[in-house]
């Protein structure tokens, strides 16, 4: 739990020293919200409650799945073999999973105050929003550490990254933009917690399988 | 594979066959005959299922004790889950373009299946993608795990709690209940069987050519 932790801090630490990474991230969010704003010429029109949760999980996921994908795709052969020297498997991916949970939920925060600005905040219900942009951030990092894992071992892992995430990621996307749409829509707390509960056990299925192959792709 | 099992699977097919398109069924209101989809459509689906949860089999074995034998079953199976699945999707295109008036509708049942064929074609993809031949089998195991995992939700839960006009899901005629009554549930019964022995037979097929090809390249090898 100690070294999780440890690690945790680690890419906490790294993340907030190299501050080009941060700010090209937030740069793709805000240049993906931009061209949403611009192509749907939002200053004369609107967008129904169905389009903005549709367009803004889009923005979610496009800029998560290029933010994650580097956990460990960019990092060099010598780092990984430190790595394993000093922690185990286990201890690696629960750190990754923990950071990029961070780290998607910040950035889904990020998305969701740009939607606000520029196109519009339909939301009613913030805490449950808010409890499904969490859920939601926590399942992605789950797959997504798993998957950057495996890509990272491949050749053009970069497209592999993206054929890989979106058919495991979809089950995912649709509950959270069903649900976001129940939040637009002014419905009762009651209808969408089927939802939740949905997204809730898929994630605990995610992140126990992440926990239990990553040591398999890890040996190699 | 056995060769009585071979024979059963070609007979019980033909017997499908012949009784699927003849036999007595069930009057009901929009599907009326295209009921009979029912013995070819929907035993695809159970045939893929059935496949790739044979490959997701193999791929926990292959990762708690590696060897080259049961990788390549798992390939095998998830190759021919794949042929199943493309099967299932345009009989099941066939079928929704008489009782639905349309090739693709846009189902949550259609898509959920597209997305499995995703899936698995992005398992093939990553296959492609690595050199090793020992990392390559341990990466897919391990996507093949993880991606099976994520699609049963897809398959399974997503279509039951979104509107869907699939027959057995909103309220809608399914071949489960009433639907499906004893005239036809021998046939249905027989046919899911017929064609995953089929199934498992195309895999041993596909798996002693396998074993053969490399022979002769090692043949070859040991030649030059």
């Amino acid at each position: 739990m100690k070294i999780v932790l440890l690690l945790f801090q680690k890419e906490l630490k790294l993340e907030l020293r190299r501050r080009s990474v941060i700010s090209g991230i937030s740069l793709y969010v805000f240049s993906l919200v931009f061209i949403c704003y611009i192509t749907f010429s939002l200053r004369n029109n609107t967008i129904s409650e169905a389009t903005w949760s549709a367009l803004f999980w889009l923005a979610i996921l496009f800029s998560v799945i290029n933010s994650v994908a580097k956990s460990f795709i960019g990092e060099r052969k010598g780092l990984f073999i430190y790595y394993y020297s000093i922690a185990s498997a286990q201890a690696i991916i629960f750190s990754k999973i923990l950071y990029n949970t961070l780290l998607c939920f910040a950035l889904s925060a990020v998305g969701y105050f740009l939607f606000s600005i520029f196109i519009d905040n339909p939301v009613q219900d913030q805490p449950l929003f808010w409890s499904i942009l969490f859920l939601t951030s926590w399942g992605f990092s789950a797959s997504l550490s798993l998957i950057s894992g495996i890509a990272a071992k491949a050749n053009n892992s970069n497209i592999l990254m993206a054929v890989l995430s979106f058919p495991v990621l979809i089950a995912l996307l649709l509950l959270a933009i069903k649900a976001t749409k129940n939040v637009l829509d002014g419905l009762d707390r009651s209808t969408s917690t089927d939802e939740l509960w949905n997204i809730l056990a898929i994630n605990c299925i995610l992140t126990a399988l992440a926990y239990l192959l990553f040591r398999y792709i890890w040996r190699s | 594979m056995k060769k009585w099992l071979k024979v059963a699977a070609v007979v019980i097919l033909i017997f499908v066959h012949f009784g699927g398109l003849i036999f007595m069924v069930p009057r009901r209101e929009i599907v009326n005959e295209t009921i009979r989809a029912v013995y070819f459509h929907v035993p695809m689906w159970f045939g893929m299922v059935y496949l790739f949860s044979a490959s997701v089999y193999y791929s926990i074995r292959y990762l708690k004790k590696p060897s080259p034998d049961l990788d390549r079953k798992s390939v095998e199976y998830a190759n021919i889950g794949l042929m199943f699945g493309i099967l299932g999707i345009l009989t099941g295109m066939i079928w929704a373009y008489y009782a639905w008036g349309d090739f693709w509708h846009g189902d949550p049942k259609q898509n959920g299946a597209a997305i499995t064929l995703l899936v698995y074609l992005a398992y093939f993809v990553l296959r492609g993608s690595v050199d090793n031949e020992e990392q390559r089998a341990r990466l897919s195991a391990v996507y093949n795990i993880f991606a099976f995992a994520a699609m049963v939700p897809l398959i399974f839960i997503i279509p039951r709690i979104t509107d869907s006009l699939h027959p057995g899901n909103g309220g809608n005629p399914g071949f489960n209940q009433y639907d499906l009554d004893n005239r036809m549930r021998p046939i249905f019964y027989l046919s899911n069987i017929g064609w995953i022995l089929i199934g498992v037979w195309l895999v041993s097929l596909r798996l002693r050519l396998n074993v053969l090809t490399e022979k002769i390249n090692e043949i070859e090898d040991e030649k030059n």
